[in-house]
């Protein structure tokens, strides 16, 4: 599904990625972890798709389409979703409309009509169900105003209505408390499918107790330096990343 | 350019104008009027149109739009238009009285509304000349600048018409009262339209004052109105403008606020190729309170030019102030505003932002806060940013798959979002939202109607990214 080969990245002249090698199979999920400034949310915005970073050298291929070719939103309509960890606050714009217009968009990269309004709404009812959202969160504007655990619960309920087969979440465990945590955890959970993948990027294990991965990456200095199964999470969070820091 | 030359015909014209009338104004005019006439074309006389040379007009540029042969129409004009159609107010439930002028007269329609029983009066400036002279006595010409400000001296000297409300004591008024300014003629045209609003104590009135253009003809227009608001009286204003790029929209208001009145003014700017909005406004009295506000959406080569004054006079006032705006293409603005809090003026409350966004390098905005403090109780603040589309925001929405173009829009509709939701009358600021909408896809064209009731009504609002309630 998606084969990151020898990606080096950098910006301002920094070099942030240093020659990433990573395949993900449907079905699977993934989990990279490290300590702060390694490259974790780099290497998630760039196969996103953000333009701040320069790409040296490697490729980044999705379903057989080289993804750094494409624009933004194209990679979105192709099933690639990224969980912001810092998501943005959008006043004005309320989050139905936003999904509307989100879907919507998707359907015409795919030549689809427009969803028809009750079908949409029926959609977002369902997923709110699935997730276990009750707030009415979709009068409000995007984002504004909204706790830290708001905040990532409506990435996650982005996640649901745009089905991606390819869901990174970027720190998606930072500022939340045990409660908040479950929640999105559990909505993750209910979204696997045999036919997508996610990317969890994670500083830290807890998440992973939640969102059992299959695959667990250390990020190190721009290069993943270990990887191997859900154990290894477990390791890391026993020794600590000076363990990695002694052996890289 | 420093103008004398280019509105030299201007100038002139109108000065022999004013020679012409005033005999015939003498008739009718009570002599304080006259004098005041007097004295203001004296003043015209002597500072001519503003020019580039005063600083405040530094970026503000009259001159290619003086240079223009303009008729000064003494009557409405109005023998070939369908004064019905132009004026039909049909939106959809946002019901209004609405108060017509064409080419700055008065249009009699024969409405009456609801609360003229109650004493409230909506009726021409003429009309009040004769009908109303005690409160004219009182209240005309008393709020408006005309030293240093030749534009609203000119009007005071030349203006016969324009709309007069008078609100009493006490009295709510409950229909929303819409005056709709129309240019349309076949020649340039310079109309000076003067409005006057009393309201008495405790009482309130909605108004919404629309400025539009008919056809693409050239047109001046040179506006002025006093606003008083007695005590606790409020008042909830609103100026929508949607000229065509060849007119120049001046407008200077002056608000007066006794004791525990209450004003939120709000100028929403959709087109129009020069606007400058003066607003002038005076705390006169204890607790009295001010929100002035507006946005503003140009692009081509359209100027929009506001200049807020804000006088706190006595203890205890409070004021906001809060402009944003979006620049296209090589559209200019100028955000001034000036607060003066004078020395007795203990434990004001001031705050002022001004906020832009550039959508091309060409556009250009000239944002000047300025604080006048003499009193040491006080809180004042202000602020003024100049920038680009938040990189971040774009990504976000691209990551959802909306694409560059579509979600440039909905962050500029977002950002316009914030002033639009201050919009109070529920059926207006649906209405301005869709307006804002059409205008940033490029669909809001002239209406050969106000605003407020423009003819691509019944369109669905093509919006691709369909920003409708659902």
């Amino acid at each position: 599904m998606l084969s990151i080969k020898n990606l080096r990245v950098s910006i301002e002249g920094k070099e942030i990625l240093k020659g990433i090698n990573l395949e993900v199979r449907p079905g699977e999920v993934h989990a990279i972890m490290g300590p702060n400034g390694t490259g974790k949310s780099t290497l998630a915005a760039v196969i996103a798709g953000r333009d701040i970073f320069e790409v040296e050298e490697g490729e980044i291929v999705f379903n057989g389409k080289n993804l750094l070719e494409m624009p933004v939103e194209d990679r979105a309509s192709e099933g690639i979703f990224l969980s912001f960890q810092y998501p943005v606050e959008i006043p004005g714009v309320s989050i139905t409309n936003f999904m509307r217009t989100a879907v919507n968009e998707q359907r015409k990269y795919h030549g689809l009509d427009p969803m028809p309004a009750n079908e949409f709404l029926a959609k977002m009812e369902e997923k709110k169900r699935m997730l276990d959202i009750h707030a009415k969160l979709a009068n409000r504007s995007v984002n504004e105003g909204f706790s830290g655990g708001e905040k990532k619960k409506n990435e996650i309920f982005q996640l649901a209505m745009l089905e991606p087969t390819l869901a990174i979440l970027d720190e998606t465990d930072s500022g939340l408390d045990i409660d908040a945590l479950k929640v999105v955890a559990n909505g993750v959970n209910k979204l696997r499918r045999p036919d997508n993948a996610f990317l969890v990027i994670t500083h830290y294990q807890r998440l992973l107790e939640y969102i059992v991965p299959d695959i667990v990456h250390v990020l190190f200095d721009g290069r993943i330096v270990r990887s191997g199964g859900k154990e290894l999470a477990m390791e890391l969070e026993e020794k600590g990343y000076e363990w990695i820091r002694s052996e890289a | 350019m420093d103008g004398t030359n280019t509105n030299y015909n201007t100038r002139e014209a109108l000065l022999k104008l004013f020679d012409e009338r005033i005999a015939t104004y003498a008739l009718s005019d009570s002599p304080e009027v006259i004098t005041g006439r007097r004295e203001a074309i004296a003043e015209f006389a002597r500072a001519g149109f503003p020019h580039t040379k005063l600083e405040k007009w530094r970026n503000t540029d009259l001159g290619r739009v003086l240079n223009n042969g303009f008729t000064f129409p003494l009557a409405p004009l109005a023998a070939d238009v369908d004064l019905e159609e132009i004026f039909r107010c049909e939106v959809p439930g946002f019901d209004t009285y609405m108060v017509a002028q064409l080419n700055g007269w008065f249009i009699e329609r024969g409405n009456k509304l609801a609360q003229a029983s109650q004493g409230v009066v909506v009726c021409s400036m003429e009309e009040a000349f004769e009908k109303h002279a005690d409160l004219i006595a009182v209240h005309y010409g008393k709020y408006t600048r005309v030293n240093n400000n030749s534009l609203s001296a000119l009007n005071t000297a030349l203006a016969r018409d324009g709309v007069f409300i008078y609100v009493p004591d006490n009295v709510e008024v409950n229909e929303i009262v819409q005056i709709v300014n129309l240019v349309q003629s076949a020649y340039p045209v310079f109309v000076q339209p003067r409005n006057l609003v009393i309201l008495g104590k405790n009482s309130s009135l909605r108004l919404v004052h629309c400025d539009d253009s008919v056809d693409d003809q050239v047109g001046f227009i040179n506006s002025v109105s006093e606003v008083v608001l007695s005590e606790n009286a409020r008042l909830d204003h609103y100026k929508l403008q949607n000229k065509n790029d060849r007119s120049a929209l001046i407008n200077n208001v002056f608000f007066h606020l006794e004791a525990g009145a209450n004003l939120s003014t709000n100028a929403i700017s959709l087109n129009g190729g020069l606007i400058r909005n003066e607003v002038y406004v005076r705390l006169n009295g204890r607790g009295s309170h001010a929100d002035i506000l507006g946005v503003y959406l140009m692009d081509r080569d359209q100027h929009i030019d506001n200049q807020v004054f804000v006088d706190h006079a006595v203890p205890d006032c409070t004021s906001n102030e809060l402009f944003k705006g979006i620049l296209d293409d090589q559209a200019s603005g100028v955000f001034n505003g000036h607060i003066l809090v004078r020395k007795d003026a203990q434990r004001t409350n001031a705050y002022q932002n001004n906020k832009n966004i550039l959508i091309s390098d060409k556009a250009v905005i000239d944002s000047k806060p300025f604080l006048e403090i003499y009193a040491d109780d006080v809180k004042c603040s202000h602020g003024a940013t100049v920038g680009q589309l938040d990189s971040e925001a774009m990504f976000y929405l691209r990551s959802r798959g909306i694409n560059a173009d579509n979600a440039r829009m909905l962050l500029m509709y977002a950002f316009a979002a914030e002033i639009v939701n201050k919009i109070s009358i529920p059926k207006l600021k649906l209405r301005i939202d869709d307006l804002v909408k059409k205008r940033l896809r490029g669909e809001l064209s002239i209406c050969d109607q106000c605003v407020l009731h423009c003819n691509s009504r019944e369109q669905k609002v093509s919006f691709e990214i369909d920003m409708s309630k659902i």
